[in-house]
């Protein structure tokens, strides 16, 4: 496998990541795809959930991202996150207090707009605490 | 002849100015910097959301029906003016220069019988646009990005202007901003943000060697949620350039008040001297005149 596929994370305050890789997982909102090199060229928009980059076999790097957009070209990964964070760096307590903040902000909302906007945010908080168990549970 | 004392007062109090002046300077020349900073990081997600929006627009346009904010709604009677100043003042023109040509365009929509809306991002705009224009006003931002700007603020603006396009409040939508060009210039800019034109539409569509993209889910619904997006990062940089300006602007005026401190402090300290002189003199010729009358 000498092929590589050229992975970038951007964000809209910075670049986050740019650097060839064996092969990424995206978590695409019509189910995860990976890419490898020679890819067929895709645009997809990304649910919010976790990037694993492999190297080899091994995942060498897992980032969370609460969606976005992806295009593939067949030399090139380019995932456009809103908000993007190392799966190492988020913590379990905090996001539960999150979780258990915004279902109270849920509960209190009035119009329907405040009410879509709690949803969401409670959806990237809740894929967030899926993305830690999952790794506890590696 | 002048007071010696209030002479020197005055010296001192132009010079704890320049201290003031020349200070601010500095701390708007840092600040200029990490603006400019922040300005080239968020380059590269606007330049790739500009591409997946050129390939994606060339295809739905083939089928005819974009979504309204590419399109338009079909109407051109209610503009949005995005005014984006800063909230603090001693930057030069810098809020002048947006407010005058914020005023030019409500007058020129105004005179081509069209209903205007503003919404004012920083205090210094709202505060002077209101005198002429109150009612117009329909929100106004302070305090935005006051630490750091961050994506955040400029996705909060984007909610408030998409929330009132869809209750089709308004049919086009433009922002005013400085664009930044070096620390002693600025440019008013008018860009227009819905409906949305899309760049590089023209070079995309001569790109022979264009790939065919597979769209997941279908073109329609990415470019529903991409436009959206497209609005808030338009409106983050053009927050990110209009905060460049200020600090850009800032620090000119700075400088040049520095140095009309400086040359103030020259000229008074002549004066001084001369006064001083005087004073001298005159003392000399009475001590002197009175011996000789002995």
């Amino acid at each position: 496998m000498a092929d590589k596929v050229e992975f970038e994370l951007v964000s809209p305050e910075k670049l986050l990541k740019s650097q060839p890789v064996d092969m990424v997982v995206v978590p695409g909102s019509e189910g995860d795809f990976g890419v490898l090199a020679g890819h067929s060229p895709m645009i997809s928009t990304v649910r919010p959930g976790v990037i694993d980059v492999y190297e080899g076999d091994r995942i060498v790097d897992r980032v969370f991202v609460a969606g976005g957009f992806a295009e593939v070209t067949e030399a090139r990964c380019t995932v456009l996150a809103e908000e993007a964070v190392a799966l190492t760096d988020l913590d379990r307590a905090a996001v539960e207090k999150q979780i258990k903040d915004l279902s109270e902000d849920l509960d209190d909302s009035k119009s329907d707009a405040e009410r879509a906007a709690a949803e969401s945010k409670l959806a990237v908080a809740r894929a967030k605490l899926d993305a830690l168990t999952q790794t506890s549970a590696h | 002849m002048p007071n010696l004392k209030d002479l020197k007062n005055r010296i001192a109090s132009v010079q704890s100015t320049r201290k003031i002046t020349s200070a601010m300077k500095m701390v708007a020349a840092s600040k200029l910097r990490r603006a400019q900073e922040q300005a080239e990081a968020s380059g590269p997600y606007a330049e790739r959301m500009g591409r997946m929006l050129s390939s994606l627009a060339a295809n739905v346009q083939d089928s005819g029906n974009g979504p309204k904010l590419m399109t338009g709604t079909g109407a051109d009677k209610v503009h949005l003016l995005v005014v984006i100043s800063s909230d603090r003042g001693l930057c030069g023109a810098f809020n002048g220069s947006i407010v005058r040509e914020a005023k030019r365009q409500i007058t020129r929509l105004q005179g081509e019988g069209k209903t205007v809306k503003v919404l004012t991002v920083g205090r210094k705009g709202r505060d002077q646009l209101r005198r002429e224009f109150a009612s117009l006003i329909v929100e106004s931002y302070e305090d935005v990005g006051r630490r750091r700007l961050g994506f955040s603020d400029a996705d909060m603006v984007a909610t408030k202007v998409l929330a009132m396009f869809d209750a089709g409040e308004f049919d086009v939508c433009s922002v005013i901003f400085n664009k930044f060009k070096s620390a002693i210039s600025q440019i008013v800019t008018v860009q227009q943000l819905i409906p949305f034109a899309v760049p590089g539409e023209a070079a995309a569509a001569t790109d022979e060697v264009k790939p065919l993209y597979e769209f997941e889910p279908d073109e329609e619904q990415i470019l529903a949620e991409l436009l959206p997006r497209n609005l808030s990062i338009q409106i983050y940089r053009a927050l990110l350039e209009s905060a460049a300006s200020e600090q850009g602007a800032r620090m000119t005026a700075m400088d040049n008040a520095t140095r009309n401190a400086g040359d103030m402090i020259n000229k008074l300290t002549i004066t001084y001297n001369r006064t001083r002189q005087a004073y001298i003199t005159k003392e000399l010729i009475e001590i002197i005149s009175g011996a000789e009358a002995l």
